[in-house]
Parts: C-alpha cells; sequence; structure tokens
C-alpha cells in the first residue's frame, strides 16, 4: 500500500471518537491534571515506537520516491544527495523496457491464482474438519505447519522433490504414472498441442502457485475455521429441519455468513501475494515465465545496481497494488450495503 | 461444537424428520460421508509429507538417494547421521558452518524479539489507554505499515546501510526487522490490553499508583499471555526472514543466518543435497517445536490481531 493511504483512515477517525473510546472520561475538565498526565506519559511511551518506525518505514519510502526521480546507480551512490536532478526518466524506461509488463502480468496472474486457491483450499478444510472427532485439534495444528515453516526450508523441498534427474515427483511419475520423461517443473514452459492446436502450459509459473497455496492455505483455514464456529447452530437446525440437503446449508446458511471473512482474506491474501518475493526467487530465481516484479526489482538494484529503476519500478508495482485494493475496497464496499 | 454441521453423515437420530430426508439428502450424505475422511487424509499427506520428505533424505546416505529416488524409507542400517556433523561444522573443519549461522539467526531473532517487546508493550499500553495528541493517527500509520510491501523497503534501505556502511552488520538487520514487525506488535498487544477491564486500574489508581506504577503491577501481568504469544510470533518472523537477509549480509558469509545460508549453499553442486537437507531440518525444528509448545497461543494471538481490523 501506498504511505499516502495511511492517511485515509486517519482522517476518518476522529468522528468516530466517541464510539469505542476505552480511555475513562469521566473525571471531567476540573482534575484534569491526570488527563493531562496521561497524555504526556502516552507520548512518552509511544514515541520508541514512532521513532523507530517514522525512520526504518516512512522515511524510506519517501526517500524511494525521491530515488525513482534520480539517476542513481550503486556505483555513484556516494555523490547522489536529496537535492539532486530529478527526471521522469526512470519511469519511462523501466514502463518501456524489455518484460516490465510482463513481469506485471505474471505478478497478476501469480496473485490471482494463488490467492484464489489458497482460499479454495482453506475453506474445504475448514469444512472437512468442522465436525469434531479425536484428534482434531492435532489434525488442525499440522495443516498449520506450512504456514509457520521457514520459507527458505520449504522452498528447498519442494525443488528437491520435484527436481527432475532424482526428485520424488518425477521418479514416481515415470514409474508409476508412465510419464514419459521428466518434467521439469521448476524450469520449463511448455505447450501442448491437442488436434494442432498449441495451448501454452506455463509449468514454472503454475507450479510457484501451488507453492504459494501449499504455503498460504493455512492461514485461509485459520481465518474461516475461527468465523465459522461462530456460526450459530440454531440456524443450520432450523435448515435441516425444513429439509436442506448438507451442499444447501452450505451455499445458503454457511456460506454467506463466511463471505465477509473470505472478503478480508481475498484482501490480505491478495496484498501479500502481489508482493511476494521469497517464493519465486528461491524456487525459480525468477526464470521460465516467473519473473514478478519484485524479483525484477532486486535484479535491478543487485545485479544491474541500477538503483534509480529499481525504485521506480518498486514504486509502480506499490501504486498498481493501492489501485487495486482501493478499487475492490469500494467495490466490496458497496456491495455490502446493498446486500 | 455443535453436533449439526455441513456435512453431517446420517446418524441415527429419533427426532430426525420423517420423510423429508429425500433422495438428495441421503445421497449427499452418503457421498460427503465418505469423502470427509478422504479429504482430510490428502490435506494431512500434502502439509506434513515435505517435511517427513526433509528428515528422511537428511539421514540417507547421498548415493542411495541416487540410485533409488523412489524409495520412501531408510532402513535403520542404511541411516547416516554424518549429514548433521559436516552441515554444522565450521568451514574450517570442512563442513558447511550452520553453527555460526544458527548463532546469527539466534541472536538476531532474539535481539528482535527483546527489543521490539521493550518499544511494543508501552507502545501498546499506550495507545489503548491513553488519550494523546495523535493517537489515532499513529495507530492507523501502524496498521498500514503492516501492509507496506517489503520489496518497496528494500531498495532505501539497502541504500541507506550501503552508505552508512553498516549494510552486513547484524545491528542493522535488527533494526531493520524491528522496524517491521513493531507496527504489528502494537496492534496485537492493544487488542489485548484493550479486552482488560479499565476498572482493575481505577483501582490501583484510586490506591494512589502512578500511571506508570499501575502499568507494571496490574496491566503487565494480565497481558502476559498475549506478550507471550506475540514474543513467539516476532521470533518466527525474525528467525524464518529471508529478504533482508540476502539484501544485507550477502557478502559476509560470517554473518550468515541459517536461512540465507541455506539459500546460498543450496545453489551451488558442491553441497550435497542430504547435508543440506540436514541444514533444512535444522532451520525448521525450532521454529516447529516453538509452535506446538505455543499453538493454541499463537493461532489465537493470529487471529485476535485481525478480526478487529
Amino acid at each position: 500500500m501506498s504511505p499516502g493511504d495511511s492517511g485515509a483512515p486517519a482522517t476518518a477517525d476522529p468522528s468516530a471518537a466517541p464510539e469505542k473510546s476505552r480511555v475513562p472520561r469521566r473525571r471531567g475538565r476540573p482534575s484534569s491534571s491526570r488527563a493531562r498526565q496521561d497524555a504526556r506519559t502516552g507520548l512518552a511511551l509511544i514515541s520508541p515506537t514512532f521513532v523507530i518506525v517514522f525512520t526504518m518505514v516512512v522515511l524510506p519510502i519517501l526517500w524511494t520516491i525521491s530515488l525513482a526521480f534520480q539517476q542513481v546507480r550503486l556505483l555513484n551512490l556516494r555523490t547522489t544527495g536529496i537535492i539532486g536532478e530529478y527526471s521522469v526518466e526512470n519511469f519511462t524506461s523501466v514502463l518501456k523496457s524489455d518484460g516490465f509488463v510482463d513481469a506485471l502480468v505474471t505478478t497478476l496472474v501469480y496473485s490471482i491464482g494463488g490467492t484464489a486457491s489458497a482460499i479454495i483450499l482453506g475453506l474445504v478444510a475448514a469444512l472437512a474438519l468442522r465436525r469434531p472427532f479425536r484428534g482434531r485439534g492435532l489434525v488442525r495444528a499440522a495443516l498449520l505447519l506450512p504456514y509457520v515453516a521457514p520459507v527458505v526450508a520449504a522452498a528447498f523441498v519442494w525443488s528437491t522433490l520435484l527436481n527432475p534427474q532424482y526428485g520424488l515427483a518425477n521418479e514416481w511419475g515415470t514409474g508409476l504414472l508412465g510419464w514419459e520423461e521428466p518434467i521439469a517443473f521448476l524450469s520449463s514452459r511448455d505447450e501442448l498441442s491437442p488436434f494442432g492446436i498449441t495451448i501454452p502450459i506455463p509449468t514454472a509459473l503454475l507450479t510457484v502457485i501451488a507453492f504459494e497455496a501449499w504455503r498460504s492455505f493455512p492461514f485461509a483455514f485459520l481465518f474461516i475455521t475461527a468465523r465459522m464456529e461462530a456460526i450459530p447452530a440454531t440456524l443450520e437446525e432450523a435448515g435441516e429441519l425444513d429439509g436442506a440437503t448438507p451442499t444447501q446449508r452450505f451455499r445458503h446458511i454457511v456460506l454467506p455468513q463466511l463471505l465477509p471473512t473470505i472478503a478480508v482474506l481475498t484482501v490480505l491474501r491478495f496484498i501479500w501475494t502481489f508482493n511476494n518475493f521469497d517464493d519465486i526467487y528461491l524456487l525459480t530465481g525468477g526464470g521460465a515465465g516467473t519473473e514478478v516484479v519484485s524479483v525484477r526489482v532486486y535484479n535491478f538494484l543487485i545485479a544491474r545496481g541500477d538503483i534509480g529503476a529499481a525504485a521506480a519500478q518498486a514504486l509502480v508495482l506499490a501504486v498498481i497494488l493501492a489501485v487495486l485494493v482501493t478499487a475492490y475496497l469500494k467495490f466490496f464496499g458497496r456491495h455490502e450495503e446493498a446486500a | 461444537m455443535s453436533q449439526v454441521t455441513v456435512a453431517e453423515p446420517a446418524a441415527p437420530r429419533t427426532t430426525r424428520p420423517a420423510g423429508r430426508g429425500t433422495r438428495r439428502n441421503a445421497v449427499e450424505r452418503r457421498v460427503l460421508r465418505v469423502l470427509r475422511p478422504i479429504v482430510i487424509v490428502l490435506f494431512l499427506l500434502a502439509a506434513l509429507f515435505p517435511f517427513y520428505y526433509m528428515v528422511l533424505l537428511s539421514f540417507r546416505p547421498l548415493e542411495e538417494v541416487l540410485r533409488n529416488p523412489g524409495s520412501l524409507w531408510v532402513s535403520p542400517s542404511d541411516i547416516d547421521p554424518g549429514t548433521y556433523t559436516d552441515v554444522l561444522k565450521s568451514e574450517e573443519d570442512g563442513g558447511q558452518g550452520f553453527l555460526s549461522f544458527i548463532r546469527n539467526s539466534a541472536m538476531v531473532a532474539v535481539g528482535t524479539v527483546l527489543l521490539t517487546l521493550l518499544v511494543a508493550v508501552p507502545g501498546a499500553y499506550a495507545v489503548s489507554r491513553l488519550e494523546f495528541f495523535g493517537r489515532r493517527r499513529i495507530s492507523a500509520l501502524f496498521l498500514a505499515v503492516y501492509f507496506f510491501p517489503a520489496i518497496l523497503l528494500a531498495v532505501p534501505l539497502f541504500v541507506f546501510f550501503t552508505r552508512i556502511e553498516m549494510r552486513g552488520s547484524l545491528v542493522a538487520l535488527l533494526i531493520v526487522y524491528v522496524a517491521q514487525v513493531a507496527a504489528v506488535s502494537i496492534y496485537m498487544l492493544r487488542n489485548y490490553f484493550d479486552t482488560i477491564p479499565v476498572s482493575l486500574e481505577d483501582a490501583a489508581a484510586i490506591d494512589g499508583c502512578s500511571r506508570l506504577q499501575t502499568m507494571r503491577h496490574v496491566s503487565l501481568p494480565l497481558a502476559m499471555p498475549a506478550i507471550i504469544s506475540n514474543a513467539l510470533f516476532i521470533f518466527m518472523i525474525a528467525w524464518n526472514e529471508f529478504l533482508f537477509a540476502l539484501l544485507f549480509l550477502l557478502e559476509r558469509r560470517d554473518n550468515w543466518t541459517v536461512s540465507l545460508g541455506l539459500s546460498r549453499l543450496s545453489g551451488s553442486i558442491e553441497v550435497p543435497t542430504t547435508t543440506l537437507m540436514a541444514g533444512s531440518v535444522i532451520l525448521t525444528l525450532p521454529i516447529i517445536i516453538l509452535f506446538f509448545l505455543s499453538e493454541r497461543w499463537l493461532t489465537g494471538g493470529l487471529t485476535a490481531g485481525a478480526e478487529k481490523g
């Protein structure tokens, strides 16, 4: 989200002040020395966090904006200051450069695919584990492991499993499933040509989406489970008495109650997947049609040392994300009001 | 939990309305009754198998893996714990130096936890309890920080720490981590402080406690469960973090964290996969142990942190 966004909820807040304020005000004006003292204590207590967040998050973001309009390279870094020559050259060259639009499309496909599959899997898992049974707690905990495990270890195991030479997937695929040859899951873009029509199969992209789904479905599972436990049983009992079948009860009773949670999950997962760097960098390094914008930013920064271009791309990524999320929230907010 | 759920199989019940159980209902119930255990087993396999494979490979001799990649078992006589000594030994002794990576990771993670709690606990208390200028604005800002893309911060922080010649130091990494988690931490802790009745603090105030005394002697002990789950959450984030470790420490092998070390070494062909699997186990094990020790707290904290958002 862009830094400008943080202002929006803040300005809207004062109107909402009375409703949720838990600060005791009943002491009133006359004896407000405690209130004044509280205000001072409050500022003192929050300031360390504020200072560190301001210097390490807010200022750097402002600086990214400045860098994006300058011709800065790692080599001439020491001679560049805040006051330099500003131009939009980074943006024009980045937007026109080879592969930027492709990377943007890949990022979108990856985020939508990853978000959707993670939420669907999370929903299915939550439904399957809804009825209590012995050991359910343990099963739930086990399903969370992909989410809490270190991404580097998970990516390494996956790439070993999918390795074309000694990976288990290909060994079983060729041995048991009768594949003609091993599939290079992480480094190929294949084509399938049934009936003479060539359909490109982005194998590597599908694999990283599957990895993303595997790693983040537990997050969706956790949230949906929490929401599902809050649904009053009476609703479904009534539905059952009226003869609704299990799928009907899901479709008309459970799902509508879950929709707000799913909507929030969609935003959260989309934001995180859209900015995801680790998974793709570790699995494919951005090769074979999986270069997303964040990997590109890293490559520009480290491999080319082109700080200006890296900053410009990161900024474009953030702005697009902010626009998408705002549009979604607007649309969804309306939808909710109407419903 | 109630007995009535979406996919409830047709349990024999005396009160079941006769005649309403249509054909479709019966079919669906039967299908779901069969489907549910299958789905659960598939999910369990998908979630756990990679970790099983990780442990398995870490104990199998490399030649054996190459000769028979499809095997899912290692006979006790073949178990080769040599991978672990190899991966832990320092580079001078011909190993991969994971012991020092573990030390670095632990230092950064523990340091991040302590420093974050030091600033975030008072901060969360202030945001929850005290009316001060800009309070709402600040908590909105902190919430927004949670969603800032790390890659957007990567460029300026990389440049900044390169310029002050601190990139490569673990302290720089620690500061960056604290800045990234402090905001989330305040958000989660604030939600917990909000649930503690103000009346308890009022009682302490009437007894003559100052704000800070009240905070220390009344609110902090009550918030301990939240603080501990928060600490575990921060530890996991810091221990697992990869992007900034990669950006900051790449050229400084002596400062590599376990995550960075594993990812760098897995890129080279010289280090055997089985050795690296031992490294993966070492990287993953602390997290899994912490997770099972604290699963209840942690998941509670995770959802509590976001439900109000």
